[in-house]
């Protein structure tokens, strides 16, 4: 019996089909990677395995029981973070330690919460409020509180989509070497195949909705620990990447869709000194522009 | 010169250029208007209540400051009633659609009712209560005047708490008491203290009218003396008092609402 399970699970908001006839299992200690474009139903998908979201029709079942709401055993890193402002770093994960283990003495909650601000290398930040951290801080933050209630289950949900490129590269590895310690079962939502094969045990494509489903999985055979300076030279992780961005190409030249989005044309000012540098939102209706991206 | 000190200097300056024209077009209009105390003759009438401000002659000849003490603890005491009723109605609101619909036109007809329609009703409320039916009846009108900010504000910044506090508790299983107390209050709080700096400024406006109705001891109360004596000096004294003292409340509580505004 595999550790967690969705049965032909559909999800619609309003008449608008997210997510269409979603099959997935997963075994206990695997690490799984579901990629995907933005905006498809990612998001859903997770709500959906965390209980904060019920299918529409279909189940999604852990250990072979249904999930009828959120609980702490399946711990959710949430792509904003979520870390509560008007409390300091050890305060949040402690309201977190608390609350899953009102049996223990105190002394152990404050143990449980201190090491793990120290596993995310926080223990100098301990005190300070989230907004006096950066944004790849503020997201440590936000793993250690989930893994410091020990969850059966990781879901993080686009983890790392938000930092600059060097912060993630280093959250990646971090997330590798939790991920090995700890065997915990991973479920990593995300839209960077690189990420998705430095991690993983597997990988999901996720169609191109409206009406996603997952693609076929494929095996990332990659030995651990894997570095990623000597991954971009092996032939297995090209061959993958080649795969897995087909796989997403594909269905997308399937559907041949459209996207357009906002584009803010750049705000050129005057350099003049007396003058304050504000950033402002477009004044003028025409000065916001929309681009039309035809993809395939 | 240091730009800190630079931009004080500068807010003083220009306050006390507005100040200046004030007294000017005031001197001015006491030249033509021959019932209208000019400022010289102002300040010679409220010489004794300034310059002995807790001094007691008799029950209305007092100190202004003592005055103000009288006004400031009704306004307290019917100001803490305001916020006591008012931030869980206000709470009710945020959360409940169906409390909402139910409850928000009533809200919308009694809000725009003047203070000086409740005061009658207050006191006929408490007449049982004899003596104090008065002081009751003050603080009733307060209490129910003062309220609405407070219970639109934090209606407003509980509806507004983000959708991701509310799944931290939802995954945490938090049970409704700790949901409460430790996401919605905390995340709600900016909003509270927006509506408790504008539930203040009413109270103050209220407690003038109050007095002046019931004759209780104060700042209102010695406005109307002052008035029934004749002695227009010290009614503009009087409104000066009463101004400074609503624009130290607002500061203050101004203060305190920044700093819970850069917490969130």
């Amino acid at each position: 019996m595999s550790f967690l399970e969705l049965r032909n699970v559909c999800k619609s908001h309003g008449s608008h089909c997210v997510l269409r006839d979603v099959n997935l299992s997963i075994e206990k200690g695997e690490f799984v990677a579901i990629v995907g474009y933005s905006g498809q139903g990612k998001t859903t998908l997770m709500s959906l395995m965390a209980g904060l979201l019920r299918p529409d029709s279909g189940e999604v079942l852990l250990e072979g029981r249904r999930i009828t709401g959120p609980g702490p055993d399946r711990g959710i890193v949430f792509q904003n973070y979520s870390l509560l402002p008007w409390l300091t770093v050890a305060e949040n994960i402690a309201l977190a330690v608390d609350q899953v283990f009102p049996s223990w003495t105190t002394q152990q909650r404050s143990d449980q919460v201190d090491r793990h601000i120290a596993m995310v290398k926080l223990t100098h930040a301990r005190d300070r409020l989230p907004r006096q951290l950066s944004g790849g801080m503020r997201q440590r933050v936000s793993v250690a509180r989930t893994l410091a209630i020990d969850p059966s289950i990781l879901l993080l949900d686009e983890p790392l989509s938000a930092l600059d490129a060097l912060t993630r590269g280093t959250l990646q590895d971090e997330i590798a070497q939790i991920w090995a310690e700890n065997q915990k079962t991973v479920v990593l939502i995300t839209n960077d195949v690189d990420e998705g094969l430095l991690l993983a045990d597997r990988i999901i494509p996720l169609t191109l909705g409206p009406g996603a489903q997952l693609g076929a999985p494929i095996t990332v055979d990659l030995p651990r620990p894997r570095d990623r300076k000597a991954l971009n030279h092996e032939p297995e992780f090209k061959r993958l990447r080649a795969h897995v961005t087909q796989q997403l190409l594909g269905h997308s030249l399937a559907r041949r869709s459209a996207v357009s989005r906002k584009l803010i044309l750049p705000e050129i000012l005057p350099e003049d000194l007396e003058l304050p540098r504000v950033s402002r939102p477009p004044r003028r209706p025409n000065e916001e522009k929309r681009e039309i991206i035809v993809s395939g | 010169m240091n730009p800190k000190l630079r931009t004080i200097l500068g807010t003083v300056g220009y306050a006390l250029v507005g100040f200046t024209a004030f007294l000017l077009f005031w001197m001015f209009l006491s030249t033509i208007a021959a019932t209208l105390p000019s400022p010289t003759a102002t300040w010679e009438v409220a010489k004794p209540y300034v310059l002995e401000p807790f001094a007691k002659r008799g029950e209305q000849d007092q100190g202004i400051l003592r005055l103000a003490g009288y006004s400031l603890s009704l306004v307290a005491q019917g100001y803490f009633l305001a916020l006591a009723i008012g931030t869980p109605i206000g709470f009710c609101l945020g959360l409940s659609r169906t409390f909402t619909r139910i409850f928000d036109p009533i809200i919308q007809v009694l809000r725009p009712v003047s203070p000086l329609a409740w005061l009658p009703l207050g006191i006929a409320l408490f007449y049982n209560a004899g003596k104090e039916a008065l002081e009751y009846g003050a603080l009733f009108t307060i209490a129910i005047c003062a309220m609405w900010p407070t219970v639109l504000n934090t209606a407003v910044g509980v509806r507004a708490i983000p959708q991701d506090f509310l799944n931290v508790g939802r995954v945490l299983k938090l049970s409704r008491t700790k949901m409460l107390f430790k996401i919605m209050v905390p995340a709600t709080l900016p909003y509270m203290f927006t509506g408790f700096r504008l539930s203040l400024g009413i109270a103050w406006l209220v407690i003038v009218a109050a007095e002046m109705l019931t004759g209780k001891t104060g700042v209102g109360a010695f406005l109307w003396n002052e008035y029934n004596n004749s002695n227009y000096g010290n009614i503009i004294f009087s409104i000066l008092t009463i101004g400074i003292i609503g624009f130290v409340l607002d500061r203050l509580m101004s203060l305190v609402e920044s700093r819970f505004k850069s917490v969130a």
